[in-house]
């Protein structure tokens, strides 16, 4: 299966339920969407992500009621800098769609999206903890797998992988 | 001891609870989990868990090693079933790659993968009921354990960390009689589970132990991101292996187990019966083994065979080209996902372009499913949390990384 060059026109992904729903709902909401090896990333603004989850979990024709992970990857030196991502899974359907939001290094938030799915909770504060990211309307942010006085973000990449010393 | 302080901590709401701390070095936790209980009498009035003990930051040494350097990582996360580490990343790298995966390397993929199932389920089942009280159970688990360790070495020469799946293929031809002991194993296992069966199922203490006790419902396991038996023991029919095939899991014929109640007991049902349908499926995959080649057709990817090294000049200098620099990989991502035995394993791979990846982030099926535990104890009693620990079968390499 050689690989096919990605699809990143809106046009041509509108059939996708979970893009049409958006678009249907906000088009202000949807930055960019990409297909690529066979599986759909929806570039969503941040002010929008907590009200896409939802009416992507309560969606009756596809619904997304699964959270399966929340993630982060560092892009130092671009700006925006991180992107957080939210895999997604309809339980019903057997489909997967990814979310994306793109923040700012300055001083990077989003809304958590905790109160929609439970799920998220330890997920968001490990992306907290890594990388840093805050996650407003967290019930409980603090640090999960680095202890609680430990300085920095492991998994910036402007953290060396030795640690300082 | 400033770090000290800073651990989480509970407050008690009332005067007449106290503040009990169970673990990290307790028995029952299956590792270093530390559990801090809010405690009314015998009963569980709150619950936090606190994790991080084994927080190794495989994700960032990953960022530092070519792609092939990460296979023998994945193998440290989840310690029992390394071979679905293994095969996840694998198949993530693949799918970045567009690397076409020839028949043979396919099934015996599956046929180790339902090995390794089978062994994390023997060693769940033998722990949970040691827990619970009942020895015997432990040492009969073990002692099917061994056969499979040893089929284990026989392919990868290693018992545990066996690294045995790589990037385009497997790491070597299975050693002659490889198939025959393992059809032995096949065909001896299911009795070996009636035995199980014997000592457990229908014994008035395990069920008293077990059944009602730590009850979970569905739409809770949903939202809580439960998956694998503990999502199914609640009633909801999902497995990926069937609904979302990979490996080429959809040749192959096999039940979904799952239970309506929601307790340690319809877990402890989903794993036993999943024992029995892994076993229908090594005996599938040893039936219909393909012949020809096990590793893809991709030289820059694979490395040779020693023979052709020793008379071909691209050989040679593929390999070396491999070890020094390794290969580059089209940028991009990809979310793999694989039923591994407690649940959705995910590999999130990211790509730059470099023959190192740029970001490799591990969904652990147990970091979900420990956020269920707090719902399943709160107002129930001190003992029904040791049941409660062992029935989501939590590995903390895993949820600590």
């Amino acid at each position: 299966m050689p690989l096919q060059p990605a699809i990143t026109d809106l046009e041509q992904l509108r059939s996708h339920p979970a893009i049409a729903k958006l678009l249907a709902w906000n088009p202000a909401a949807v930055e960019e969407a990409r297909f690529d090896r066979d599986e759909i990333s929806i570039y969503i603004n941040r002010d929008f992500i907590h009200q896409v989850c939802v009416l992507l979990r309560d969606n009756p024709e596809c619904p997304f009621n699964f959270l399966s992970d929340v993630s982060c990857v560092d892009w130092l030196p671009q700006e925006p800098r991180f992107e957080v991502i939210y895999h997604l899974l309809s339980i019903s359907r057997k489909e997967r769609v990814r979310l994306k939001v793109r923040l700012d290094g300055g001083s990077p938030a989003v809304d958590s999206v905790s109160s929609i799915w439970p799920a998220a909770n330890y997920f968001e504060r490990e992306v907290y903890d890594l990388f840093g990211v805050r996650f407003i309307g967290h019930p409980y942010l603090r640090r999960l797998l680095m202890p609680e006085d430990w300085e920095g973000h492991p998994l910036r990449k402007d953290y060396p992988v030795e640690g300082y010393r | 001891m400033a770090h000290l302080m800073q651990t989480p901590v509970l407050e008690p709401i009332e005067d007449r609870t106290m503040i009990l701390n169970m673990g990290p070095q307790h028995p029952s936790t299956h590792g270093v989990l530390r559990l801090i209980l809010e405690i009314d009498g015998e009963t569980v009035v709150r619950m936090m868990p606190d994790i991080g003990y084994l927080h190794t930051g495989i994700e960032k040494t990953c960022e530092a090693k070519f792609y092939q350097q990460v296979v023998p990582l994945t193998d440290r996360i989840d310690y029992l079933c390394p071979l679905t580490n293994n095969l996840c990343y694998c198949l993530a790298v693949e799918k970045l790659l567009g690397l076409e995966i020839p028949p043979k390397a396919q099934w015996m993929r599956v046929l180790l993968n339902e090995l390794t199932r089978i062994n994390s389920h023997l060693v769940w089942l033998g722990t949970h009921a040691l827990d619970i009280g009942a020895m015997s159970v432990f040492l009969y688990c073990f002692r099917e354990r061994e056969d499979i360790l040893r089929l284990f070495e026989m392919v990868s020469g290693q018992r545990m960390m066996t690294s045995y799946f790589r990037i385009g293929g497997l790491a070597l031809e299975p050693p002659i009689g490889f198939f025959e002991r393992a059809r032995d194993f096949a065909d001896g296992f299911p009795s070996k589970v009636d035995e199980y069966e014997n000592l457990l199922t229908g014994n008035p203490i395990w069920m008293m132990r077990t059944k009602g006790v730590a009850k979970i419902t569905a739409e809770d396991a949903v939202a809580l991101g439960a998956s694998g038996p503990t999502l199914r023991g609640s009633g909801v029919d999902f497995d990926l292996r069937r609904d979302m095939p990979y490996s080429s899991y959809e040749k192959f014929k096999f039940k979904v187990p799952t239970s309506l109640d929601g307790d340690v007991f319809a877990r402890y049902m989903c794993r036993v019966q999943e024992l029995r349908e892994s076993t229908a499926i090594v005996r599938q995959a040893l039936d219909g083994m393909p012949e020809g080649a096990i590793k893809a057709d991709a030289p820059h990817v694979v490395l040779p065979d020693r023979e052709k090294m020793k008379t071909q000049m691209e050989a040679l200098i593929y390999h070396f080209k491999i070890i020094t620099e390794g290969f580059a990989v089209p940028a991009g991502e990809v979310y793999q996902a694989v039923e591994s035995p407690r649940g959705e394993m995910g590999y999130y791979v990211v790509s730059d372009g470099t023959a190192k990846p740029y970001r490799v982030h591990m969904r652990a099926a147990c970091l979900a499913n420990l956020q269920t535990l707090p719902t399943m104890c709160e107002g129930r009693l001190i003992a029904d949390v040791v049941a409660a620990i062992g029935s989501i079968d939590i590995v903390l390499g895993e949820i600590d990384r």
